[in-house]
């Protein structure tokens, strides 16, 4: 018996092919924990880091809860300083170092030069796991007892005195380091050798050319921390006497050789956010970065002075007057490239056709409080007003302005402005919005009562004040602003997740952006180009004249509908 | 009341000095950040999409202005070097005639000797108008020894002396504080300097450490009565070590066997050198005998002292400078408990309290200036 | 405006070694040896901190140093050195063969630079055993016997000459300096078994291109590089005035 086979042809709407891009070409755990995709493994990057972002959040929080009283809140001395610790750490190796290169650089580098991966995927899996390796044993050691050195190690304290975790938490720094060297080596290798036909050097978008200074850094530098942490693991475990006075090492060594690589360190923490920066400028004013030239050049200026300047932590450190006068003036000159940098985004404002779109809003936040982290870095650079400044809460308010103001905005600006490039979802743009402000409010509410309680004398790592119970006022200040600038950071969790669901399909261009990253689909195909471009335009290829004619033109037309829908009436 | 103070006390010729380039330098960071933030803001308005500037010959580069701002603030810049560089110079070279004073800095304290001798901890008297220098060594991690007040401020390390010098030039108290990260009590290894005029510094220093101003002899009672811990069994309830002595002078005790006594100076003192041989009712033979430990005018004075507990008389305020010192002593022994009182005792006193009336943390800096005041 | 205004044609037919990120085998090949001399200059950096900080405490303890250093055989030294020079020879040897595509030649002399690396390692044995028994190590124990471990040179009209705190620094450095450096070695005995493994199963990473074998050669250079400044820095020093 032969039996009909009904079909439906005919009857129903054909369903859509979706396009194959990098996120649905396949599902298994194995094709994302195996990829060597290099967008796949800054989808990896983007969950490790938010996960250790919220981790240091939560100490953060811990932190200023605690300082709200001068005898403290709820803690003992010895977890307040191990939680101070778990901040620093976890912040600086667990995210500042490593989110912005590790996640956009990863996911836009290769996009915006035109080319198919990095140079080396394997290794940047590699890179991945290594971090992630690194990672779980600092917080294996977080956990079985924690550490309460301060992120920065100091000796003999860390070597010979305290008895925490120390040497666990230093093998996985030593360990997620790699990740940073070899991320590095890529990228150096990228940007030289893969770039699209006709994309020259002086074509590249100003991102490449950040990216590019700090992959240097992060080549030169991350091996000497490495190795001096190691150091003081075996001094540890063997009684080596490298760094401990009484076998006749020198504790202030481990000064030199930790801050020859945590200064550049601080460099490879920003450069990438100027990085952003320049994009973001460039887009949403609709032009070209004034004075392109000056911008690519001033991040190699900031990559090769930063070495020169580790002295500069270290006035009080008896290391000798004529030491300090000259890392006291070669403080000041790296200042200036910073400093010409922020002229020049502004400038390009200067006629542009502004957007005020969230990334944007991010972007301008950004360039006015890194100009006050900036400046505020002058008082401790001259070596005379560093010795009254150094150590206390002025320190910690200007490297947080630097470091939150600055990197952590240049990331959500990132995140925003690229979201949609790799997720193929819009957000919430109005929340978005808000939200920057928010951050911007809250940020400043939290740090800026820092400066003056440290100016007052405040020590930093302190628990207790009761010895000086006239801060109190400025911590209590900056507590609440916290909880004002933790709310910024939580928000986009949530609308940023609900976009993934909920959120209006991205086109392969949203912001009407200028780069070969825009010319592909949103989410890109899993070889970013169907065809391999080439590169005829120069970079930010914008006329700021014409446009604006158009959007005059376009307001007339608007104006004069509205007026002959009002004269109908 | 929550205080809102701006600026710390300047205390010192090094402070006079570093005011002026801390001013400008605020001054000149107000500014730039102003231009900055004024530029964008008025950028980001004036030049939005679809506003009706002009934009014709929009500029890309311009090599004189960016020249400009480079030259310029590089300039700036090194001016305010020269000028900190002059300040820290000033800062590093202790005058030849400078009066040598000796700190050591251990976990977590810091002991301050004298050329002559006198020893003080978490204290450190100094001269005003004179030329003082410090000498410090660690004995154990980094530690930094830092005077807000003065804008001094410099590492103190195992292995090698370091030094900073000051010159007061106001009599008061100010904060010291440790200012580099040296373990689990690194926030409570603060201090006191303690300017005086020099008169009266010498004299102090001539007493050994001791301010002429006659103590009471309530005051040297107490002294006693901390140096002899005789508040580790007392409090001031009845508990299961010993009985209270809040209030006992003319009252009468009764005793093991059923006798009694009034409790007057006979019976402080034997209760003290013999106490076996009047135990209290409801306790056992367990107080130390301190005959022979404890001199006359010592048991004169604590004999004194226990009178004026739990008396309505307050007992004539101390100077802060005793009572530091003996406080310090009682520190110096017993380092980590009677710091931790401190900080629960902040959590209990009434904030109100003038210093002088304060439980046992040192009232010091603006408060201390305060309170001389009120 | 668009940048991609033409396409370019792909290629015809793929080099068997060539992978997808790569438009040609030219731009691969520069890839990985430009990343190769990058990986290199982290390892100076890496390695430069610890001669840095053995330089800086040798200038300030010269005579310590020498005295200390007097335990250390030069001519134990001196035939490692010349051991790791010839596997140097070899390994350029084996690099040659690789682009004259010569895969038996490319083992044996793979093998040869295997074989005297072990012997390196075995003579570093016999050098660490020495100074394990003359208990040369940092820690409590360090030279209970110092005229077994440092000879007649330590003592001067009977008395210690030598500062045993800076002796000691001078072994920790070299453990460390010489024990990283063993590492390298032993990591790279590891890399040369695992690429003749390759080129004996004929892989095609390997058979079709030299630039692999080529990376390998940089990185044994390396090693080699390194022991050439430790053997004069550690055995051969001069006896300060």
């Amino acid at each position: 018996m032969s039996s009909t086979v009904i079909t439906t042809d005919g009857l129903l709407p054909k369903p859509q092919a979706e396009e194959v891009n990098y996120l649905n070409v396949e599902h298994t755990i194995s094709s994302w924990l195996l990829t060597g995709d290099h967008k796949r493994i800054a989808i990896l990057y983007l969950i490790s880091t938010t996960f250790f972002f919220f981790l240091g959040s939560v100490a953060a929080g811990l932190i200023r809860y605690e300082l709200t009283s001068p005898a403290g809140v709820a803690l003992e001395s010895d977890t307040y300083n191990k939680v101070f610790t778990a901040h620093g750490v976890i912040m600086v190796f667990g995210f500042l170092v490593v989110a912005i290169p590790a996640v956009f650089g990863n996911f836009v580098l290769p996009l915006c030069i035109g080319a198919r991966d990095l140079a080396f995927p394997r290794l940047n899996l590699g890179s991945w796991y290594m971090y992630m390796t690194g990672g779980s044993i600092i917080l294996a050691g977080m956990i079985t007892g924690g550490v309460d050195t301060g992120w920065t190690f100091y000796t003999p304290y860390s070597s010979m005195y305290s008895n925490t975790q120390v040497s666990l938490v230093l093998v996985g720094i030593f360990i997620a380091g790699f990740s940073t060297i070899t991320t590095g080596i890529n990228f150096v290798v990228t940007i030289h050798k893969m770039r699209a036909p006709g994309m020259t050097w002086f074509r590249l978008p100003l991102f490449v050319w950040a990216m590019y200074a700090t992959s240097l850094q992060m080549i030169l530098a991350t091996p000497v921390v490495a190795i001096t942490l190691l150091l003081v693991v075996v001094e540890r475990t063997f009684k080596l006497p490298i760094f401990s006075p009484e076998l006749g090492g020198d504790p202030v060594l481990f000064q030199h050789l930790f801050w020859f690589y945590s200064h550049p360190a601080v460099y490879i923490m920003i450069l990438p956010g100027f990085a952003v920066v320049s994009e973001l400028i460039a887009n949403f004013s609709r032009k070209r970065i004034f004075g392109y030239h000056f911008v690519a050049f001033s991040s190699l200026a900031i990559a090769g002075l930063g070495f020169l300047v580790w002295g500069h932590h270290m006035f009080v450190s008896s290391q000798s007057m004529y030491e300090s006068i000259v890392f006291s003036l070669l403080s000041y000159l790296v200042a200036v490239p910073s400093a010409v940098k922020i002229f020049n985004w502004t400038a390009t404002m200067y006629k542009g056709n502004v957007r005020l779109a969230s990334p944007m809003i991010y972007a301008l936040a950004f360039l006015m409080i890194f100009t006050i982290g900036g400046l505020t870095g002058l008082f401790l650079g001259s070596a005379g007003s560093d010795i009254h400044l150094t150590a206390t809460y002025f320190v910690v308010a200007h490297f947080h302005y630097v470091m939150v103001g600055g990197v952590s905005l240049a990331y959500m600006g990132a995140l925003h402005y690229w979201w949609p490039k790799m997720t193929g979802r819009m957000y919430a743009e109005g929340i978005a919005k808000a939200n920057a402000i928010l951050i911007f409010v809250g940020f400043n509410l939290t740090f800026f009562p820092q400066f003056i309680v440290g100016y007052l004398g405040m020590p930093r790592r302190y628990h207790y004040y009761y010895f000086a119970p006239e801060f109190q006022a400025y911590h209590i200040m900056s507590t609440l602003g916290s909880s004002v600038l933790g709310l910024g950071f939580i928000l986009p969790a949530f609308y940023l997740t609900y976009s993934l669901f909920k959120g209006k399909k991205a086109p392969a261009n949203p912001w009407g952006a200028h780069g070969l990253e825009w010319e592909t689909s949103s989410p890109p195909p899993v070889t970013n180009f169907l065809e391999t471009p080439i590169v005829m335009d120069e970079v930010y290829d914008f006329d700021p004249v014409s446009e604006h004619a158009e959007n005059m033109k376009a307001l007339e037309k608007a104006e004069q509908a509205e007026n002959t829908s009002e004269g109908q009436h | 009341m929550l205080k809102f103070p701006l600026a710390p006390p300047q205390a010192s010729n090094i402070a006079k000095a570093y005011d002026p380039l801390f001013n400008t330098l605020l001054a000149l960071t107000v500014i730039f950040t102003l231009i900055v933030c004024v530029g964008v803001i008025f950028f980001a308005i004036r030049y939005r999409e679809g506003s009706k500037a002009d934009r014709s010959r929009p500029l890309y580069e311009h090599l004189t202005l960016e020249l400009t701002w480079t030259i310029i603030p590089t300039i700036l810049g090194l001016v305010m070097f020269v000028w900190g560089t002059i300040v820290f110079i000033k800062m590093k070279n202790p005058p030849k005639d400078s009066q040598e004073i000796f700190v050591i800095g251990k976990q977590w304290m810091w002991h301050v000797e004298h050329s002559n001798g006198v020893r003080e901890n978490n204290t450190l008297h100094v001269p005003v108008g004179r030329n003082v220098k410090l000498t410090m060594i660690s004995e154990d991690v980094l530690h930094a020894f830092y005077i807000p007040a003065f804008r001094v401020q410099m590492g103190v390390v195992p292995g090698r002396y370091t030094t900073l010098w000051f010159n007061c030039n106001k009599a008061g108290e100010y904060h010291i504080f440790c200012n580099m990260y040296c373990g689990t009590q690194h926030s409570e290894m603060g201090g006191k300097v303690v300017a005086m005029e020099p008169k009266e510094f010498e004299e102090w220093l001539a007493n050994g450490g001791q301010s002429s101003a006659p103590m009471s002899m309530e005051q040297a009672g107490a002294k006693v009565y901390a140096k002899v811990h005789c508040d580790n069994c007392h409090g001031k309830e009845d508990n299961l070590h010993a009985p209270s002595l809040y209030g006992i002078y003319g009252k009468r005790r009764v005793f093991a066997d059923g006798t009694s006594l009034i409790a007057d100076n006979e019976y402080l003192r034997e209760s003290i050198v013999q106490p076996y041989n009047h135990i209290t009712a409801g306790y056992g033979q367990t107080m130390p005998a301190y005959q022979n430990q404890l001199s006359e005018v010592d048991l004169i004075n604590l004999v004194a002292y226990i009178k004026s507990l739990g008396s309505t008389i307050e007992p004539a305020p101390s100077s802060l400078v005793n009572r530091a010192s003996a406080i310090t002593e009682a520190t110096h022994s017993n380092s980590s408990t009677t710091l931790k009182t401190n900080a629960e005792q902040y959590n209990e006193e009434d904030h109100n309290a003038t210093p002088t009336h304060r439980g046992k943390a040192p009232a010091v800096g603006a408060i201390a200036a305060e309170g001389k005041d009120r | 405006m668009s940048a991609i205004t033409e396409t370019s044609d792909h290629g015809h037919g793929h080099h068997p070694g060539l992978h997808h990120q790569y438009e040609d085998m030219a731009q691969q090949t520069e890839s990985y040896i430009v990343g190769m001399w990058v990986f290199l200059t982290t390892e100076i950096m890496f390695f430069g901190a610890l001669f840095f900080i053995y330089t800086l405490y040798r200038w300030n303890y010269q005579l310590d140093f020498y005295i200390a250093h007097e335990h250390l055989d030069w001519k134990l030294g001196a035939f490692n050195t010349t051991v790791l020079l010839f596997s140097s020879f070899t390994m350029v040897m084996a690099v040659q063969s690789a682009q004259l595509k010569k895969r038996i030649a490319v083992m044996n002399y793979l093998g040869v630079t295997v074989l005297c690396a072990i012997t390196f390692l075995v003579v570093k044995y016999f050098e660490y055993s020495s100074k394990f028994a003359d208990h040369l190590y940092p820690g409590v124990n360090f030279a209970t016997d110092a005229k077994a471990a440092f000879g007649e040179h330590a003592f001067e009209a009977g008395k210690l000459a030598v500062n045993m705190n800076h002796a000691q620094l001078f072994y920790g450095l070299y453990f460390c300096m010489t024990g990283l450096h063993a590492i390298h070695i032993i990591v790279g005995i590891g890399i040369i078994i695992a690429l003749i493994r390759l080129w004996f199963n004929k892989a095609n990473s390997v058979i079709h291109d030299y630039v692999p074998t080529e990376m390998v050669g940089l990185y044994w250079h390396f090693v080699d590089l390194v022991w050439i400044f430790l053997f004069p820095l550690f055995y051969l020093m001069p006896k300060p005035h």
